[in-house]
């Protein structure tokens, strides 16, 4: 598979690590020539020299998109960290150059939930954070009245 | 009408000015804490503090009930996503998109986004009216009625001269609906002889460009010392 991630911040380099190590061909997309370092965290070999592609270049530039190889992706991810970015290139990735997989990170729960029912992929990790929070806390919250109890008690 | 400005920068700002001169009701939302305080010292009320890609935002400025949206921040995806969202989610009628950047405006077109305005267009649309060479000028494009008017100046060597506007045979889905003549405009009539130095007004399907061009147009070379007249 030919993954295009736009956005190279902790979130997209990481996913670009594993999909490469995974095999497949990995392209990257950033307007920070900076976030090239990021890639290469961990690995004791050049982003390139392991096969990845880098690009330095906006996701709003036609150019830029198809320098990166968005005519021949067959996954697009959008993890820059502007969500109104995110939302507008995976529209153009999917209605213009017709990606077959594309997803979205939008942090905004409510902006997330809209464009996930208009049928647009949609990862947001406000969301899941908001869940496990609520999870840990129902989870936890016994055992913390436990010592509060006991101290209560012994006092 | 109830109008929704987002953006309080020049444009925002003189924008709502000018429509709470026409006594229309207004809200700005501004996402600049700074620039919010400067503004409201003036528009008071009709200034609102956060950011319209929010969508909370745009429900307490009260979308619901807006007649028109009109994105004007120095960002275009922004732009994008709140006129996409005030049309698609809160069903908006009218929608402004302002293209901050040219090359971005087939993204607007893309998403359907219309219209969207850019300063470089209005500016080279600006060119066209004072250039005459031209030859050409778009006065308005209404692209969802599929309706243009243009301008077209009448050379020395213009085939339309000295003929009566009956007698000329339009394309099918043009019309010639005026003429200006020593900076007066008439409607012509079908004894109206076309001069040299005639600015004629013609309302028109698109497509039909060229062939108006071909025919009012001069045959040769264009901008030939028509200047001014």
């Amino acid at each position: 598979m030919f993954i295009l991630i736009v956005g190279c911040g902790r979130v997209g380099s990481s996913v670009a690590r594993s999909m490469l190590s995974e095999g497949h061909e990995v392209s990257c997309l950033d307007e920070d020539p900076e976030s090239h370092a990021r890639l290469e965290v961990g690995l004791d070999k050049g982003w390139e020299d392991l096969g990845g592609q880098f690009t330095v270049g906006a996701g709003l530039e036609t150019d830029a998109l198809v320098a990166a190889g968005i005519e021949r992706a067959d996954a697009f991810i959008a993890s820059t960290d502007g969500d109104n970015t995110n939302i507008i290139i995976a529209q153009i990735a999917q209605q213009r150059y017709h990606v077959p997989t594309v997803i979205a990170r939008i942090l905004d729960p409510l902006r997330a939930e809209w464009y996930e029912r208009q049928g647009m992929h949609t990862v947001c990790p406000t969301r899941v954070a908001i869940d496990m929070l609520e999870g840990a806390v129902r989870e936890g919250a016994p055992r913390s009245q436990g010592p509060s109890d006991g101290a209560a008690e012994a006092a | 009408m109830y109008i929704i400005v987002v953006g309080a920068g020049k444009v925002g700002w003189n924008l709502a000015r000018e429509l709470l001169e026409k006594e229309h009701e207004v809200t700005v939302i501004e996402s600049n804490r700074r620039r919010y305080l400067t503004v409201e010292q003036e528009l008071e009320h009709n200034v609102s503090y956060g950011d319209a890609s929010e969508l909370w935002v745009l429900e307490r400025a009260g979308i619901e009930r807006a007649d028109m949206v009109i994105a004007v921040t120095g960002d275009d995806e922004d732009n994008m996503l709140i006129c996409q969202v005030a049309r698609q989610k809160y069903e908006v009628e009218r929608i402004i998109a302002r293209v901050n950047n040219p090359r971005n405006k087939p993204h607007f077109d893309l998403l359907g986004i219309k219209p969207s305005v850019s300063a470089t267009d209005l500016i080279l649309r600006l060119l066209e009216h004072e250039v005459p060479e031209y030859g050409l000028v778009h006065l308005l494009d209404l692209q969802e009625e599929q309706l243009e008017i243009i301008e077209m100046l009448l050379g020395k060597d213009s085939g339309v001269t000295g003929r009566r506007v009956g007698d000329l045979e339009m394309p099918e889905g043009s019309l010639l609906i005026s003429v200006l003549r020593n900076g007066k405009g008439f409607v012509p009539v079908a004894d109206t002889v076309l001069e040299v130095g005639d600015e004629v007004l013609a309302v028109l399907d698109p497509g039909h460009e060229e062939q108006l061009k071909e025919m009012f147009g001069p045959s040769g070379g264009n901008g030939s010392g028509n200047g001014s007249g």
